[in-house]
Formats: structure tokens, sequence, C-alpha cells
């Protein structure tokens, strides 16, 4: 198994917000974190990502206790693509070259500088690495922040809300993108996300969290209309159109 | 994503070549105004005289005594500061996250204003006349009360974020209430003070780059350029904070940590240059923001650029302040003030960012 939760538990501020959350991911494979806002779902992203200390439970990154590694090790392994990106005056080349941080021990080499190039061009992007960052649209922003992840060359991908501030068009493009990559490179990834629809189509399991614990884990056409009903409190329909299912709420 | 199948492009290594010109241009540029500032003054001294002083084949005792003795000690004063502040006030402004960060917001410059007035209250600050109007008799008790009192500041800061897990917000505000408070210990002192401690006060707020010694200079560059090599050496760390600190933190960058260690040490330069030539504004504000607009916010140019522009800077300061109302000498803090406030004001007036 690539990436294994177990029995994992979060106490913020004495108030328990996960308690006793299981799973497992294999490779090649994406899965989505979703229900309610506030429900916890950044906060699981950061404790797989050792953001966060689980108060107890355990996640294991093939087979290695993730608590046990250095955060340098960690960064090498698992990459974060936060919700929250800021755009400084950076260059896009030197903002991806950014994620080879936890590789280097003085400084960028060759192999660095040639693997964010071969990153960019892969994403479509070597026409802008000259672009200062803060001149990026949202869109560009959240593509230069997922290529820096993968020049981290991770085995597991962690993306926060990725599509949650983007037009269609780049909704579609990014989840098109983060696939892509799954494939390519074989490893994992684990996303929450808000928009169901979004979700269903393009990630292989979805779990759905609910006051702490999952509440129900379930392949795309699996997903029923009371799960969706009893975890956001909201009764819907799903149909399909063209054989995607489509989520709608019941007015 | 092998590496084998890219390759940096040329146009990288370019834009990288144009920051290191830049860089080397401020330097050239160094060097050319250290030669004029020392031939400047109220004995004018041809630039060929000056250079062969400085490799100790100077014409004549006189022109060795005002070059090497006086003027050297006072612009390499100048250079050290400016480059130490300019430093520290871009390590502030990167792990703060804050484009404010800098001695003054963070009141480290008023607890050390607050410590001299301490100093000169308790009676090392008895005055004589001399080339200023107020001469404070016993330098060595006032400089060590305003870095104790400044470093003690810096310990206040750091100690309250640390109980408040170290959020740059809480660091900033913890700083400016900090600053507010020393401003009115320091007010306190001076309603009390005679009027000839007042001026011993007052007058110790003008940074003045005269007057440190040769003994003052090694420790000011001691300590500048052991906190540059830390903070060039935590470049990239600095570089992913500002991409954001869950960003960093996903990238294996310990924030907390590369946070507190920047802070103590941005504010041991900070306390240190201030405690030896007193307070001098708006070089460590300015200077970072400039060079952000000109060659970008990578740290691994944007420090040593600092460090150099804000030498050039003061040292240009330095030399107008002794010139403009010669022979008098006008406090170099008033002229690095003047440049740097309608500066501070374009940068609020044209945003943060364009």
């Amino acid at each position: 198994m690539m990436l294994r939760v177990q029995d994992l538990h979060f106490t913020y501020n004495s108030h328990p917000l996960l308690a006793g959350i299981s799973f497992a991911l294999e490779r090649g494979q994406l899965l989505a974190i979703l229900g309610p806002n506030g429900v916890g779902k950044t906060t699981l992203l950061k404790c797989i990502n050792a953001i966060h200390k689980p108060t107890r439970g355990a996640v294991l990154v093939e087979e290695r206790n993730i608590l046990s590694l250095s955060a340098t090790t960690i960064a090498r392994d698992l990459a974060y693509v936060s919700q929250k990106n800021e755009a400084s005056r950076l260059t896009v080349f030197d903002a991806v070259l950014m994620g080879r941080t936890p590789h280097i021990r003085w400084r960028m080499g060759t192999k660095d500088l040639n693997m964010t190039e071969a990153v960019l061009r892969s994403l479509g992007l070597a026409t802008m690495g000259m672009r200062y960052v803060d001149s990026l649209s949202g869109g560009e922003l959240q593509k230069v922040c997922i290529a820096r992840a993968l020049v981290q060359e991770p085995s597991l991908l962690l993306l926060d809300e990725p599509t949650s501030a983007l037009d269609l068009k780049n909704q579609v493009e990014i989840m098109g993108l983060i696939r892509r990559v799954i494939d390519e490179h074989h490893i994992a990834a684990v996303m929450t996300m808000h928009d169901l629809n979004m979700a269903l189509r393009h990630a292989d399991q979805s779990i759905f969290l609910k006051n702490g614990v999952i509440h129900a884990a379930a392949a795309p056409d699996e997903v029923t209309p009371a799960m969706i009903e009893q975890v956001y409190g909201l009764p819907v329909r799903i149909h399909h159109l063209d054989g995607q299912p489509v989520v709608l709420p019941k007015t | 994503m092998h590496a084998e199948h890219g390759h940096a492009p040329e146009e990288y290594f370019r834009y990288l070549g144009w920051k290191n010109a830049i860089i080397i241009l401020c330097c050239l540029g160094l060097g050319a105004v250290l030669i004029f500032s020392l031939g400047l003054g109220s004995a004018r001294i041809p630039a060929v005289d000056v250079l062969a002083s400085l490799f100790g084949a100077a014409p004549d005792q006189r022109t060795n005594a005002i070059v090497c003795g006086i003027r050297l000690p006072q612009a390499l004063s100048a250079m050290v500061a400016g480059g130490g502040l300019a430093i520290a006030g871009a390590v502030m402004q990167a792990v703060l996250r804050n484009p404010l960060g800098s001695p003054f917001t963070l009141g480290i410059a008023h607890a050390a204003a607050f410590g001299a007035a301490c100093s000169v209250m308790l009676g090392s600050g008895l005055t004589g006349s001399g080339r200023n109007a107020v001469t404070i008799i016993n330098p060595y008790t006032t400089t060590a009360a305003a870095l104790a009192a400044s470093l003690a500041a810096s310990a206040v800061i750091v100690a309250i974020s640390r109980l408040r897990g170290t959020r740059p917000e809480t660091m900033i505000l913890a700083g400016v209430a900090l600053g507010a408070l020393c401003t009115a210990a320091t007010m306190f002192l001076q309603f009390f003070a005679s009027d000839v401690q007042l001026a011993a006060m007052v007058f110790w707020t003008f940074g003045d780059t005269a007057r440190a010694s040769w003994n003052e200079l090694g420790i000011m560059a001691a300590v500048t350029l052991f906190c540059f090599l830390f903070f060039w050496a935590n470049s990239w760390n600095y570089n992913a904070i500002d991409a954001g600190d869950e960003t960093a933190r996903g990238l294996g960058v310990r924030v907390e940590r590369v946070r507190m260690g920047g802070m103590l040490l941005a504010s041991l330069v900070t306390a240190v240059l201030i405690a030896c030539l007193g307070i001098i504004g708006f070089v460590g504000l300015v200077i970072p923001h400039m060079f952000r607009r000109l060659i970008g916010a990578d740290h691994r140019f944007l420090l040593p650029a600092s460090l150099v522009g804000g030498a050039l800077l003061l040292l240009l300061a330095d030399t107008a302040a002794r010139l403009v109302l010669m022979p008098h000498l006008v406090p170099v803090s008033v002229l690095t003030a003047f440049l740097g406030a309608p500066a501070f004001l374009w940068l609020i007036i044209r945003g943060q960012r364009p």
C-alpha cells in the first residue's frame, strides 16, 4: 500500500475534530475527501503530511510511519499543494525550482534546473518561465503550484481544494492535469473538494467525513443520494448524463 | 520529470546574469563613492592621494590622518550600518511576510533610545563641550545600555510570539506595542531630566556614523557578516515562506524555527548597529523594497543586493550629511529620513503589488 491511515485522531483545542479515520490508497489512485465546511478535511490532509501531529493513530507512507521521518524526508516523498498560495515577486521558473528545496543541501544544481524545465514543459508552462508569479492569474498560479509539487518528485500528492478558486475551464484543465500526472508518474493523490460533481467525475474513490469519522467510502458509481443527504443535510438526486453521475439538489 | 529530458533555458541564465550584474555594479559604485567620500570635506583631498593613503603611501602625515584616521572609520561605519540594517529589514520583511517589517516597526530602535536615556539619567551621560554641542562622556555605558535594552525588546517580542504561536501578525503587533511603551518611558525620563541630560538623550538618538571607534567598527562588521552569511544560507527557506507558511511546511521548511532564527539574528544585528551609532532610520525599510522591485524577491540575490545597496545609500547619505551645511554636520539619520519618508509614501500610494 502506498498510503495507509490507521485510526487517526486529531483534537483541536480539546475539541475532537477527527475521531478514528482509517483508509488506504494504492499508487495510481486519486482519492477525494468530501464533507461539509469545518468537518476537518484540510486537517486530515495536514495530518497525512505531518504538518499537524495526530493525537492518536498512524499515517504510513509505503509502510513507514510519517511521524518518525524528518520534515525534509517527508517533503521528498509527499508534496502538499495548499489552498492558499501567496504570489511573491519570483519568476515562475524560480517558484517551481523552489520545489527542489528538500533535495538540496546548499545550492541548486544542474539536475534541479533541468528537472524544473522538464516539468514546466510537460505542463505547458515553458513559455511563462520568466514571468513574475505575482502577475499570473489564479489558474496559472495553481498550475505553477502543481508544477512545484511535481519537481519535489513525490510519490504522494496532497491537494487542498485544487479547483475552488478557478473558473470552469481552469477547473477542468487542472483536474485533467492532476489525473495525467497520477497516471504518467504512477503516484497517488489525495484531494479535498467541495464540488461533488467534479469529485465523482475524476476521483477513483471518495470518502465522506461527518462528525470526525468516515461516514461513507464509495467509488463514484456507488455514491447514493441518501449518503449525500446524510452528510450534507440536503436532499439531492443523482442523474446520469452521458454515463457521468451528476448531483442535483432537490428543490 | 526526468532530469535528462530537460535543460534549463538560456533565458534563465541571462536573467541570473543580469541580477549579478546589478549587484556587481552596486559594488563598483560603492567603491567609487567611498574614494570620493574620503576626499570630500572641509579639507579636499584628490582621489589619487586618497588611494595612496589607503595603500599606506600617503603623500604627507596630514593627509594620512584625515583619510585613514578620521574619514575612513566613519565611511566604513556608514557602509557596515547601511548594509546591516538593510539585510535585517529584508529578513524581517521575509519571515514576517509583512512589507512593514523593519527595526522601527518592531520597536527595537525605540528600546535602544530608552536604554540610552536610562544610562544618561543614571549619570553616565555627563556632558562636556566638544566638536558637537553635547558629548556623552562615557559612551561605552550608553552603548551597552542601548544594546541591552534593544536585545531585551527583541527577546520580549520573541517570547510573546512563542507564547501565542509564531504568527507574523503577533510579532508585528507585539513590536508596535513595545515601541509605544519604550517611547512613553523615554518621554517620562526626559520630562524629569535636567536640560543637559535632555540634550544628551536627544543627541544620542541622532544616528551618527562618526561615533564608532575601530573596535566598535570591528564588532559591527563581524556581527553583520555573520548574520549575512546565516541569512544567505537560508535564502530558499525565506523564498518558501514568501509563498505561504503552509507551502513552506510542505517543502520541509521548519517555518517556526526559520522565523525565530531570522528574527533573533535580525534583531541582534539591528541592536548592535543602533547601540553603536544611534538611530538610523528607513534604510532597513526602503532598501529591500527598492531591490525587490528591481531584481525580484529571490533572496539568493535580494540579500547580497540589499547588503551592498544599503551600504551605498548610507555612505551617500553620510557624505551628503558632511557636506550640505559645511562646516556643520547634519545627523545622517535626518538625511536618511528625508530620503526614506517620500520613498515610503510612494510605496504606500503605489501599492505593494502592481
